[in-house]
């Protein structure tokens, strides 16, 4: 009898200490929930942040924003704090109540590059909401010990029948779509439901010319091994993180432009932790995150900080000193309502479709 | 009472499949943004030509599949099952069942880099002077075949293999006795005793590879769009569930018409 009652006592000390523990961790208010793109999961951009605010980043990778805001409407609210999103996507996040207005008094506004700022996809009536942190181009990434570097500075050359099965196409449709239409003189954020026919005999074109259309391991791989030696809506993301394995591989920005792709941050109205989250988006936004953001493992891609603390070598890699000129000549990013954002894709579609 | 010991497999089912099931079927009848009832997303599959081609695509590329994995994997297991001495077999089961151990994904882009300009096939070819030039392997629908025939020949060579293990010695030699050479025995023997088997296989590789997004996806190089890669399409970037439901409603009719279409041969036999 006294051995249970001392084992009852036992048990209910180790459970009261644990509680007491429990209570004095500050585990449940100090993890970080986010919903991002690989890039963010480089231990090498989320461990300085864990370690200097003493808290956890629980990550969770989504492709595509229908996939992520899928996500967000399965979980309950306040699960998420913070998600990276397509900068032309923040207002479907809005429109949906998901997102938090953010401070921009405390966001470093001033050192972004100006064209990246994006003000007319991230602040909705007079509120920002989101914030580019990332950006980039979709152009023609190349291998220029194999293909004529002069050749690149035109987006007619993806159609010349010279370059014949050495081509890959990037597998996201309104990128190429974008630079299908810059060929043909149509500006990228003016198109409509009319451009749609011409674009499809471009892409149809490319197609005929293409090896394989293919997501971004892939064309990488395809460019990397050799398989072809240019990568239709390619660019510094697909050739900056194999400069030291390939220094063949670089992008051009063609004469008729290229587009500027940009991924954006943005806070999650029902966050239960919206300083932490805030904390965040300051540190990736800071010149040391931007500089771990723009080299993470997964992708490289320009720091939308003008001051991000890049190394020479990497600025050299990413072109950065060439930005002005490449921002400059770069159209948006297409950003379709709904209905033409379906008709693009069907148009897609039957592009890889067609023999 | 006999009610209480199937009332888990019900619930099991219930919950993970018939609900699942309705939800998707009650899905596909919404539209995009929500709305009353439609048929629209079945009139977008079956009236645009790239959607249906895509079903087609999958219905070539899956019975191509399972054509060669039966053609294939029926001598494996013969030889596996009589001419393998006993004591190697469990050894040389083992080495049959390797390339499962390997993650599917990795296996994938292997074959990716295997059928590339510069792979090991290619440069057998050209180095051996069969070619001239390299053929393109990789990014084409054989590329797919090759990459689904690696991993269902072996899927089909267990299924054959515990097949012809059943089959009493009996049966070939009171063929023998009725004066059957070896060719006849097979056809009229062994061969339709294990049809089952073929089926029971064939129909597991149908379904596998008919629902398989990564291996066309990777392998593939996207110059053709199977089933599952379509339904994909449509979640990505605009998250268009309805469709997708659709599409995948369409997708488990073709799988369900294959059931019935082997079901003679998957009855469980009671005694």
């Amino acid at each position: 009898m006294k051995s249970v009652l001392a084992k009852h006592i036992r048990a209910s000390a180790l459970a009261a200490a644990a509680l007491a523990i429990l209570a004095a961790s500050p585990a449940s208010s100090q993890e970080l929930n986010a919903l991002i793109w690989c890039d963010h999961a480089d231990p090498a951009l989320l461990q300085p942040f864990e370690e200097a605010n003493g808290v956890k980043v629980n990550v969770k990778e989504f492709e595509g924003t229908g996939a992520g805001l899928a996500l967000v409407e399965q979980s309950q609210p306040g699960d998420w704090d913070v998600m990276v999103i397509d900068s032309i996507d923040v207002r479907r996040g809005v429109e949906k109540g998901l997102f938090e207005p953010l401070p921009e008094d405390q966001l470093p506004f001033a050192d972004l590059f100006p064209e990246v700022k994006l003000d007319n996809y991230t602040v909705i009536d007079g509120k920002r909401y989101g914030i580019t942190e990332k950006f980039g181009y979709n152009t023609i990434a190349y291998n220029k010990e194999k293909v004529d570097p002069a050749d690149m500075q035109s987006l007619a050359s993806l159609i010349d029948p010279k370059y014949k099965g050495r081509i890959a196409i990037y597998d996201y449709y309104l990128p190429v779509i974008g630079m299908a239409a810059l060929s043909i003189g149509k500006k990228t954020a003016e198109l409509t439901e009319a451009d749609l026919p011409a674009i499809r005999d471009v892409l149809m074109k490319m197609k005929g010319n293409a090896k394989l259309v293919g997501e971004i391991v892939a064309s990488q791989t395809a460019l990397g091994t050799g398989e072809v030696d240019i990568l239709v809506g390619g660019g510094e993301f697909v050739t900056a993180g194999l400069a030291k394995e390939n220094p063949a591989l670089d992008f051009s920005i063609p004469k008729e432009g290229a587009v500027l792709w940009s991924q954006a941050l943005a806070m999650f109205k029902d966050s239960k932790n919206k300083d932490l989250a805030l904390k965040f988006i300051q540190y990736i936004l800071s010149p040391e995150g931007q500089a771990r953001l723009a080299t993470s493992s997964c992708y490289w891609g320009m720091p939308a900080n003008s001051k991000a603390a890049l190394t020479e070598e990497e600025k050299k890699t990413l072109r950065f000193d060439e930005q002005p000129e490449f921002l400059a000549r770069a159209q948006a990013y297409p950003a379709p309502d709904a209905a033409l954002d379906k008709k693009m894709q069907d148009v897609w579609t039957e592009m890889l479709q067609a023999q | 009472m006999p009610w209480a010991l199937v009332t888990p497999a019900l619930l099991w089912t219930l919950v993970f499949f018939v609900l699942p099931f309705i939800a998707m079927v009650v899905l596909s009848l919404l539209e995009h943004d929500g709305g009353a009832a439609t048929l629209a997303n079945y009139r977008q599959f079956f009236g645009n030509p790239s959607y249906w081609r895509a079903l087609v695509n999958s219905l070539e590329v899956t019975l191509t599949v399972t054509v060669i994995s039966v053609l294939l994997a029926y001598p494996f297991a013969w030889i596996l099952a009589e001419v393998v001495p006993l004591r190697l077999q469990r050894l040389a089961l083992v080495l049959a069942v390797l390339p499962f151990w390997t993650s599917y994904v990795v296996r994938s882009y292997s074959w990716l880099l295997v059928l590339s300009e510069n792979g090991v096939v290619n440069r057998a070819l050209t180095g051996s002077g069969l070619l001239s030039e390299p053929m393109q392997l990789a990014n084409t629908r054989a590329a797919t075949v090759i990459g689904f025939v690696h991993f269902f020949v072996m899927l089909l060579t267990l299924t054959i293999f515990a097949n012809l293990k059943q089959l009493s010695p009996s049966y070939r030699r009171a063929a023998a006795d009725l004066g059957a050479g070896p060719v006849r025995t097979f056809l009229h023997v062994i061969l339709p005793l294990t049809l089952p088997g073929i089926v029971v296989g064939a129909f597991l590789t149908f379904v596998l590879a008919i629902g398989d997004y990564i291996t066309p996806q990777i392998l593939g190089g996207n110059n053709e769009l199977l089933m599952p890669q379509l339904i994909m399409m449509q979640i990505g970037r605009r998250g268009d569930f309805p469709l997708a439901s659709a599409l995948a409603i369409v997708l488990m009719a073709v799988v369900t018409l294959a059931y019935l279409f082997c079901a003679r041969w998957l009855k469980i036999e009671r005694a």
